[in-house]
């Protein structure tokens, strides 16, 4: 695998990480955290799709004519989020409970279709197909860092195997129920974009107003 | 009684903005001003009470389990179809609902026209359609719950437009700013909205 290929592959995890910096796909991100099991299956599931619709989208590329490509770009997404979902219905059903609709959204999560116009329209099918990957991943890593936050400080646990012994069961953790509860989502990944944008000041948004500090006038005594 | 109920609770309690996160990248990315974040609103909710109705009339009729026993086909069943049926409906709706705007209603399209593309990927609408399905709603139920969840994700961006104008003029910290500060703000926004859970009418 040469130079090129990696960068399109690891360049998304970080450096230009499809949540965080080009804010897609958050819907997803924030709901299905609350537990691993279900945070890494949408994980895979959503790599899974990103990578193979991008390299079928890249293969008729020359043969969409740009005024339905939505809609072609559509049909490919959702038939493959199909075999996906009854995959997940066939080997893990009580997973698929959990994620409830979110699985079938994965048909309008952003990261897919972004990827599909950003990248898929304009690359041959290998680089589109790792393009794909590379975005999948970066969207996983912030996802499962999430999770382990979400689940281990909320019911202090992961993959449901206690790893901090539980108050009420005559541990010392005492467990923090917001961390399991919605809103806890959007404070942890706030966070996470603060951290990455005081690593990586590149990516710090400009405000449309300066505030102004007004030299202080003079004043005799 | 039962319609109010869902009502208020698919407005409040089960916000899909922010209760379920649905609909967020829009939710983020234009929620900058308090005109067009309503423009946007009012667009959400006229097409996710068309097409949450037309499709809880093809999934009782076509593609629910055992749905074609009227047409003598008793042991079918299509519901592997829903996903692509859903999207496809949705995607047709926006496209007719543009081309009649700009033929009959021409200012209501040129305030409403940039959005409704943009509408066709919103996970709010296709959200809405797959709950209707995983909940089983009858017709008169799905209008309901189609308008109210409408209304309620207008109601949040609206409300998220206000504070991010007022936002505009603080002192945030570097890192901070932009994205960041706004996911910090709605999630303050959907703690408030948490307060309504387990009111009953």
């Amino acid at each position: 695998m040469s130079y090129q290929h990696k960068k399109i592959i690891f360049e998304p995890i970080v450096d230009n990480n499809p949540v965080i910096l080009q804010v897609l796909g958050i819907c997803s991100a924030l709901a299905v955290t609350s537990k691993l099991s279900t945070t890494i299956t949408m994980c895979i599931a959503l790599t899974v799709v990103t990578a193979f619709s991008n390299a079928a989208i890249s293969l008729v590329r020359n043969h969409t004519p740009s005024s339905i490509r939505i809609i072609v770009q559509m049909t490919i997404i959702s038939s493959l989020v199909i075999v996906t979902d009854q995959f997940i219905k066939a080997y893990a059903f009580s997973i698929s409970k959990d994620l409830s609709v979110f699985v079938g959204l994965i048909i309008t999560n952003c990261i897919v279709m972004g990827r599909a116009e950003a990248y898929a329209m304009k690359h041959p099918p290998f680089p589109s197909f790792l393009d794909g990957l590379g975005n999948g991943l970066g969207y996983s890593a912030l996802l499962m860092v999430v999770g382990v936050i979400r689940e281990l400080f909320g019911s202090g646990s992961l993959f449901g195997y206690p790893i901090l012994p539980l108050d009420r069961d005559g541990g010392w953790y005492v467990p923090n129920g917001l961390l399991l509860l919605p809103p806890s989502a959007f404070f942890l990944i706030g966070m996470i974009i603060w951290v990455v944008r005081s690593w990586k000041p590149a990516q710090v948004e400009q405000p449309e107003y300066k505030i102004y500090h007004a030299p202080r006038p003079e004043v005799a005594s | 009684m039962d319609l109010v109920n869902l009502f208020i609770k698919a407005v409040f309690v089960e916000n899909l903005a922010l209760t379920f996160f649905l609909g967020m990248c829009t939710f983020l990315a234009v929620s900058k001003k308090i005109g067009t974040a309503l423009g946007l609103g009012i667009a959400v909710v006229v097409v996710q009470s068309l097409t949450i109705p037309i499709n809880n009339l093809i999934y009782q009729f076509l593609i629910k389990d055992r749905a074609l026993a009227w047409a003598g086909l008793p042991e079918i069943s299509l519901d592997f179809l829903g996903l692509i049926t859903y999207i496809s409906v949705i995607a047709a709706v926006v496209q007719v609902l543009e081309m009649f705007l700009d033929r009959y209603v021409p200012s209501l399209y040129n305030s409403l026209g940039i959005f409704l593309p943009l509408i066709t990927v919103n996970c709010a609408i296709l959200g809405g359609c797959l709950f209707m399905v995983e909940r089983d709603y009858n017709f008169s139920e799905s209008v309901t719950y189609g308008v109210a969840s409408g209304v309620g994700w207008a109601l949040a961006i609206v409300a998220m437009a206000g504070v991010r104008e007022k936002l505009k003029y603080s002192d945030i910290p570097e890192g901070l700013q932009g994205l960041g500060v706004t996911f910090i703000t709605a999630g303050l926004m959907a703690l408030g909205f948490m307060a309504f859970s387990g009111i009953q009418l």
